[in-house]
């Protein structure tokens, strides 16, 4: 699997990070080097290996549906980089 | 009195306990240290002033039935810690105020401890040499302009340089056990949901554990005591009874079975590290160990496999950072979708951005099946090797790293030569078990290198156990000079 530059502006549009003309070259050929590390996985056969996303045996547990916090908006809106009262404010999305 | 920062933190707090000294001493002392220290990097966050309220608070009033009475600490800058600067190396963060606290540094200070400021460490704790993150670079005190390792290198270079009693680091596929191998200290990482991941910036959730770094095993015993525990607030938190492993440190190690997996035995690795090893095994048996050849076949696919599981969680992760919220939001941009690709990239670091990268990648329609779950099928291959070993061996031994300590900027143009730092620690993620990794001797420019012991799930006690045993036939002893203070 070869990366190239159309594929890095894909994927970077999917990852909402806008890449730098002057980047995306070097940011090419690391991709392209890692890939091909990573595709050594391709070497082994796991037809019928039963894929592992938690190390855990039990499935999560859930806890019950009580108020426990809450009431901290200033708190939180104290970190935003950006705010009116008691919004967060973002650039214009309705023309 | 002898310099009390070069002591162990067992012995500062018995020292407390018998008030021979004062809280409000010892935080002087280390506080001395820091503010002498030129070079190092290690603080991101200085908590100097509030630290000395807590020492002298301490002291009004001893509490000395808790595990840690009156012991200043710093903690690598990914803990959130209410009301101080927690920034993860990113420039994202560089304003960011917790207004709550992690449960592992709440635990910390419900036994007795208090702040004494935030380490350095690679940016989302992403990176092996703490190069990448957006403070600077990290030098380990062993020597000027060397790495001290990362991702939890500000945390390793301070506990070296005595500019802290112990410390903790997190580590996802070994950013606690390489750094403490580079500096000639000890890091464990326990067993995945041993300690609470909850108020620890994310990195890679199925993989990051916190863990302890000490100077000696017996202070990570102690270390590791006062921070794991169950969380409700962590669903990945495993529920069982609290574990006395200072109490119970032993070195009566005789009959245990450790094993020697013959695939840690790479391509062109140095000499002194095939030499350390060997000196590991004698010096377990010589303890009445039981040396036993193991195999774990699947051992060179966990790089591979890390490298897809690890960036698409961080992908996932990292997803939050949008500019809205909290953290760094660019000026620049004529629209909302603008705004967020503008801010994500001024804001995240060249790494974080490549790894953000290819986890979108990987988890993206049509690749997802054959990078994604792949890795998933591999990684349950890896932990099965594991599994079988450990029905004949009660624990393994490997090195620490294929190397000692480099210089910074020798492997910063050439990801993937600083990823096959971790190609020893990064299984033990994978398969979610714990490791410790020791001082064990030092390579021909006298850099420290580390031994490591990889146990069973939950059998933390018997890993400390066989590291106690093995550090005092090793006794490694460290005598730096304070260059970094001129």
């Amino acid at each position: 699997m070869s990366i190239d530059k159309d594929k890095i502006k894909h994927i970077s549009k999917l990852a909402r990070i806008s890449v730098d003309e002057k980047k995306i070259d070097s940011l090419t050929k690391d991709l392209s080097s890692i890939f091909k590390f990573i595709e050594k996985l391709n070497e082994l056969k796991t037809d019928n290996i039963e894929p592992l996303s938690s190390i855990l045996d039990e499935p999560l547990r859930l806890r019950k549906d009580e108020i426990n916090d809450g009431k901290i908006r200033e708190k939180i809106l104290e970190n935003s980089p950006q705010k009116n009262e008691e919004f967060f404010v973002v650039p214009k999305v309705i023309e | 009195m002898p310099d009390i920062t070069k002591k162990s933190l067992t012995e500062i707090i018995s020292l407390i306990k018998k008030k021979e000294v004062k809280s409000e001493e010892i935080t002087q002392s280390f506080i001395k240290n820091i503010d002498n220290d030129k070079k190092l990097n290690s603080f991101i966050t200085n908590c100097s002033e509030q630290a000395l309220e807590k020492a002298k608070n301490f002291d009004k009033n001893p509490n000395l039935q808790t595990l840690l009475p009156g012991v200043p600490l710093a903690v690598k800058d990914l803990f959130c810690t209410e009301g101080v600067k927690t920034t993860a190396g990113s420039k994202m963060l560089e304003n960011f105020i917790p207004n709550y606290e992690s449960t592992i540094t709440k635990n910390l200070w419900n036994e007795g401890a208090f702040l004494l400021g935030k380490l350095n460490c690679d940016e989302y704790a992403m990176g092996s040499s703490n190069e990448t993150s957006y403070y600077g670079n990290v030098m380990n005190p062993i020597a000027e302009n060397t790495v001290p390792g990362g991702s939890s290198g500000g945390s390793a270079s301070a506990l070296a340089a005595d500019l802290t009693p112990t410390t903790i680091g997190t580590d996802t596929g070994g950013s606690i056990r390489q750094p403490a191998s580079f500096t000639g200290t000890v890091g464990l990482k326990p067993t995945y949901g041993l300690c609470s991941r909850w108020g620890i910036v994310a990195f890679a959730s199925s993989l990051d554990q916190a863990g302890p770094m000490t100077k000696t095993v017996e202070d990570c015993a102690l270390m590791l005591e006062a921070m794991a525990g169950f969380d409700e607030k962590d669903s990945t938190s495993i529920n069982k009874k609290k574990e006395n492993y200072s109490k119970k440190l032993t070195d009566n190690i005789k009959g245990l079975k450790i094993g020697i997996p013959k695939e840690y035995r790479v391509d062109g690795m140095p000499k002194e590290i095939d030499q350390l090893w060997e000196n590991g095994k004698k010096i377990l048996k010589d303890s009445g160990a039981e040396i036993i050849d193991i195999s774990l076949p699947n051992t060179k696919y966990a790089l591979p496999t890390y490298y897809i599981v690890a960036p698409a969680e961080a992908s996932s992760n990292l997803a939050r950072y949008d500019g809205v919220k909290y953290g760094f939001r660019s000026s620049k941009g004529k629209n909302l979708i603008e705004m967020y690709e503008n801010t994500r990239s001024e804001g995240f670091g060249d790494e974080v951005k490549r790894r953000i990268l290819i986890g979108t990648y990987v988890l993206s329609s049509g690749y997802y099946d054959a990078y994604y779950i792949k890795a998933q099928k591999v990684r349950r291959l890896i932990k099965n090797d594991f599994d079988q070993s450990f029905k004949k061996v009660d624990a393994i031994l490997t090195p620490s790293t294929p190397s000692a300590a480099f210089k910074i900027g020798e492997k910063k143009d050439d990801p993937i030569s600083m990823y096959l730092n971790d190609i020893f620690t990064v299984p033990v993620n994978l398969a979610g078990i714990p490791a410790i990794s020791i001082p064990a001797g030092t390579d021909s420019n006298n850099y420290p290198l580390g031994l490591q012991l990889i146990g069973k799930p939950l059998d933390e006690q018997k890993l400390l156990n066989i590291a106690y045993a093995a550090e005092k036939k090793i006794n490694f002893k460290q005598n730096l000079q304070k260059w970094w203070e001129k």
